[in-house]
């Protein structure tokens, strides 16, 4: 990906984010993200069924990395199961900490390849991926 | 005002506009840390040898220049703290804890800092006293009109920022005193953003304690100050017990305290910066407060002119008279524009800024926050509106 695609990938998942909505309903495990160094604040509603994700939803206010770190994430997650999805935040957490990690399977992702040289931003990027291992682990508990 | 020299941080290429958090510090102030720490460290209170009583001199004489600066009637009553926080905790624990009851009433604004609020929320908790808020009115100002409606024959406390972190706006500190006196309220007041810019006198508010941080007026962290008249800080029971604070003790029975304000200082303070502190006062009267007030004012002025021709901003804070302008960019989240003016090495703050019950009454919920001190000038000002004026650029470099 090209600089100005990645731009406007992010662009466009921040002005018109996919999976946007405030959902209530027992069916789905709710999880608060936040980052204690700046406002970003995300509220992930995640349905779970046989191992499947089968729905992800998101509302909250947050800067244009994060909302569309979040909108790229649900698009990507929602069908997968557990292992698959952990796979992906796997890989999406080493292209941010810089590791080797499979360029394959990232898909629109791949726009935030590059975060690693705003450090302050990491965060902000990875702040949708830490509400989802929660989510997963509550489901775990469940 | 001319100050290029003064500062190191001015010869970085850097527009700061974030006084607010802290401010820059003048190289007196760091000679004056470093020639304790090369020539002359020893603890204080220990003076049996020269350099000893040196420290003694300047850190007491810091607190004869404090009591100075806010024209308190004795030096007793000012005591060394860590910031602002500690000195509200203070103020709270050590004091009220203890004078107030179930049931009494304090005081606050939605638009305090953090620190002016949960230390009051736990008291409520713990004690069973009640948080009120007064009303702000259509531009965020607390009015005397307001807290006369809002106080109740159970009201002890009126505790509120005289300068608040957000909106900038001034309180009438000496009005709202006078009103409370006559009614038996005590009035505590939250100095962190108005000490620094503009002249304190305490005697003439007559407030009963202030609290204040030497970070945000050219000193350096890790100090602050804790005013309160002496016969109330006669009461105030101190939260540390240890070294230096006692005069003698044989059992838990038998302990005797020191006077003021040794009492409330407990352990080895923070020499080095009350001494940066003494420093910083110094520097700041030299400047003159009656200037740096009036300065930040037309430079404020200065900047809401120019960003009031700019159709995509939207000023919150227009009426306020302090160096504190908060603002938004017309569907920009905050945080972006301010990593957004980053890039061009233009420092500003996007958040809530510790007021987080401030959504309630002003309805946005974060904003981006420019905050002036004496030390920026109209270029500050033109390569900040510069930046802002262009939306499609703003949205094409904020990623």
């Amino acid at each position: 990906m090209d600089a100005d695609l990645k731009r406007e990938v992010i662009y466009d998942n921040y002005s018109n984010p996919s999976n946007r909505g405030h959902i209530e309903n027992e069916e789905y495990i709710y999880v608060n993200t936040n980052n204690s160094s700046c406002i970003d604040n995300i509220d992930l509603w995640v349905k779970l069924k046989s191992g499947i994700i089968e729905d992800i939803k998101f509302d909250g206010e947050a800067c244009a990395i994060s909302t569309a770190s979040t909108s790229i994430m649900t698009k990507e997650l929602v069908g997968k199961s557990i292992e698959e999805a952990k796979k992906f935040i796997e890989n999406f957490y080493n292209m941010i900490e810089e590791r080797e990690y499979d360029s394959n399977i990232l898909n629109e992702a791949l726009a935030f390849d590059e975060i690693y040289k705003q450090a302050n931003r990491k965060t902000c990027a990875t702040l949708p991926y830490k509400g989802i291992l929660d989510a997963l682990e509550k489901y775990k508990n469940e | 005002m001319n100050t290029k020299g003064e500062f190191p941080m001015l010869n970085r290429d850097i527009v700061y506009l974030d006084n607010g958090a802290t401010t820059w510090k003048p190289q007196c102030v760091i000679d004056a840390i470093v020639d304790y720490y090369s020539n002359y460290t020893a603890n204080a209170h220990r003076g049996d040898y020269d350099i000893s009583l040196k420290v003694d001199m300047a850190y007491e004489g810091t607190r004869d220049k404090v009591q100075k600066f806010i024209n308190a009637k004795h030096r007793e009553e000012i005591v060394f703290t860590s910031g602002s926080t500690e000195s509200l905790n203070m103020i709270v624990n050590g004091f009220f804890d203890h004078v107030l009851e179930s049931g009494d009433e304090v005081i606050i604004s939605d638009s305090e800092h953090a620190s002016n609020v949960l230390p009051w929320f736990r008291l409520a908790k713990k004690k069973g006293i009640i948080v009120k808020y007064v009303p702000l009115d259509d531009t965020f100002h607390v009015t005397l009109d307001a807290i006369k409606r809002t106080v109740t024959p159970k009201t002890k406390v009126i505790s509120l920022a005289e300068i608040t972190n957000v909106v900038g706006d001034v309180r009438p500190i000496k009005e709202i005193t006078e009103f409370a006196h006559k009614n038996n309220i005590f009035v505590v007041v939250d100095g962190a953003q108005s000490v620094p810019h503009k002249k304190t006198d305490v005697q003439d508010t007559d407030v009963d304690f202030l609290a204040f941080s030497a970070h945000k007026m050219c000193g350096p962290t890790g100090v602050g100050i804790l005013y309160g008249k002496q016969e109330l800080l006669e009461e105030l029971d101190p939260i540390n017990m240890g070294g230096g604070m006692n005069e003698s003790f044989d059992n838990e029975n038998a302990i005797f305290l020191k006077e003021l304000p040794t009492r409330l200082e407990a352990g080895t303070p923070n020499i080095a910066g009350v001494i940066g502190l003494g420093a910083a006062i110094d520097y700041l009267e030299e400047v003159g407060m009656d200037n740096i007030f009036c300065h930040e004012i037309a430079l404020k002025k200065y900047l809401i002119e120019k960003l009031t021709q700019v159709k995509h901003i939207d000023i919150i804070n227009e009426e306020c008279d302090s160096g504190i302008l908060a603002f938004n960019v017309d569907g920009v989240f905050p945080q972006d524009v301010a990593i957004y003016l980053n890039k061009y090495n233009i420092c500003v703050r996007a958040g809530n800024h510790c007021a987080k019950i401030l959504k309630k009454a002003v309805g946005v919920k974060n904003t981006v926050r420019a905050s002036l001190y004496f030390y920026n000038t109209k270029e500050d000002i033109d390569s900040l509106v510069e930046l802002l004026k262009d939306r499609d650029k703003i949205m094409k470099e904020m990623i």
